[in-house]
C-alpha cells in the first residue's frame, strides 16, 4: 500500500484537475490588462483632448462617431485580450498535458461568460437608451460577478479580482466622473496585479 | 479506529475513478479516459468492478449518433469513500503522534 498522504494528495489532484480549469495563464492577465490600458489612454485622449484636433482645423469628434471609435476600440481590446487568453492557456495546458478542452474548462467558460455576455448586451442598451455614463459601471460590475461565478471552476485568486470589479464598479456607478479611471483600475491595474501574481505563483 | 479500509480503493485507478465522481455529478468514458490516461480495457475493467460493488452507476445514452457511456456515484458508493477517506485520514494522525 502507498502511503496515506500520497493517497490523499492523488485525491485531491483528481478532484481539482475534473472539476477546475487550471490552464489559466498569468499572463494571459498581463497582457489584457495592457491592451485596457492603452485602450483607456486612446479613450481619455478622445475625450479630454478633443482639442488638439481641433486646432489643426479637423473636426471635433462628436456624440455617434465619438461611440462608434470607442466600441470599434473595445472590440478590439477584447478580442486581443481573448486571443491571447486562448493562446497561452491552450499553450500551459499542452504544457502541463492537461486536456483543453474538458468539461472542467466548459464549465469555467459558461460560469464566467454568462454574467460577462449578458453585461455586454446590458451596456449595449444602455448605449441606446443614452445612458453612456453607466457604460463603465456596468461592465465593472458584471465582469466582477463572471469572475466570483467562475472562480469555483478554476484557481482560487479569481475570485478576490472579482471582488476589486465589483468595488471599482460601485465606486464607478455613484461617481460617474470617475467612471474612465475606475474602468483603467479595474481592467487595467488590477489585471496587471493578479496577473502577474498568479504569473510568479503557477507558471514561473 | 474510524473509517475502514476499503479494498474496492486499492487500486489507484478506481481510488481515482471514485475522487472524480465525488465531485462531478457525471463523467463519461472518454473524459475519464484522458485524465487518467489509461487503456480501454484497463478503465473497462475497473469501472466494471466498481459497478459490481454498486458503487458508480451506468447510463448509456446517444450524443448524436456517437455512444456515450455516462458514469455516477451510487450513495453506496459515496459513503464507502467517505469511510475509506476517513481511514487515511486517521492513519496519517496516528502516525503522526
Amino acid at each position: 500500500m502507498r502511503k496515506p498522504e500520497q493517497e490523499l494528495a492523488d485525491i485531491k489532484s483528481m478532484m481539482e484537475r475534473s472539476t477546475r480549469f487550471l490552464s489559466l495563464n498569468g499572463l494571459a492577465g498581463v497582457l489584457a490588462g495592457i491592451y485596457a490600458l492603452v485602450g483607456a489612454g486612446i479613450v481619455w485622449y478622445w475625450v479630454y483632448f478633443p482639442e488638439t484636433s481641433y486646432s489643426q482645423g479637423a473636426t471635433e469628434m462628436h456624440g455617434t462617431e465619438l461611440m462608434n471609435n470607442m466600441l470599434l476600440l473595445a472590440g478590439v481590446v477584447l478580442l486581443l485580450a481573448l486571443g491571447s487568453a486562448f493562446l497561452l492557456s491552450r499553450k500551459k495546458s499542452q504544457k502541463n498535458s492537461h486536456k483543453f478542452w474538458s468539461s472542467a474548462s466548459k464549465r469555467f467558460l459558461l460560469a464566467l461568460f454568462i454574467p460577462v455576455v449578458t453585461g455586454g448586451l446590458f451596456s449595449f442598451a444602455l448605449i441606446h437608451e443614452g445612458y453612456f455614463h453607466l457604460i463603465a459601471a456596468t461592465t465593472l460590475v458584471f465582469y466582477g460577478l463572471g469572475l466570483i461565478n467562475a472562480s469555483h471552476f478554476t484557481l482560487s485568486e479569481i475570485k478576490n479580482l472579482g471582488y476589486g470589479q465589483l468595488i471599482l464598479g460601485l465606486i464607478a456607478a455613484f461617481h460617474h466622473e470617475y467612471g474612465l479611471l475606475c474602468w483603467t483600475l479595474g481592467f487595467g491595474i488590477l489585471h496587471v496585479i493578479y496577473g502577474s501574481m498568479m504569473y510568479y505563483k503557477y507558471d514561473r | 479506529m474510524k473509517g475502514t479500509y476499503d479494498k474496492a480503493f486499492e487500486n489507484v485507478i478506481r481510488l481515482r475513478i471514485m475522487s472524480i465522481l465525488m465531485v462531478n455529478e457525471q463523467f463519461d468514458f472518454n473524459s475519464f479516459k484522458e485524465i487518467l490516461e489509461v487503456t480501454d480495457g484497463n478503465l473497462a475493467s475497473h469501472l466494471r468492478n466498481l459497478e459490481n460493488s454498486a458503487y458508480i452507476r451506468v447510463e448509456k445514452s446517444f450524443a448524436g449518433r456517437k455512444p456515450l457511456t455516462n458514469y455516477s456515484a451510487t450513495e453506496e458508493g459515496k459513503k464507502a469513500f467517505q469511510s475509506h477517506l476517513e481511514f487515511l485520514e486517521n492513519l496519517i494522525k496516528e502516525n503522526k503522534t
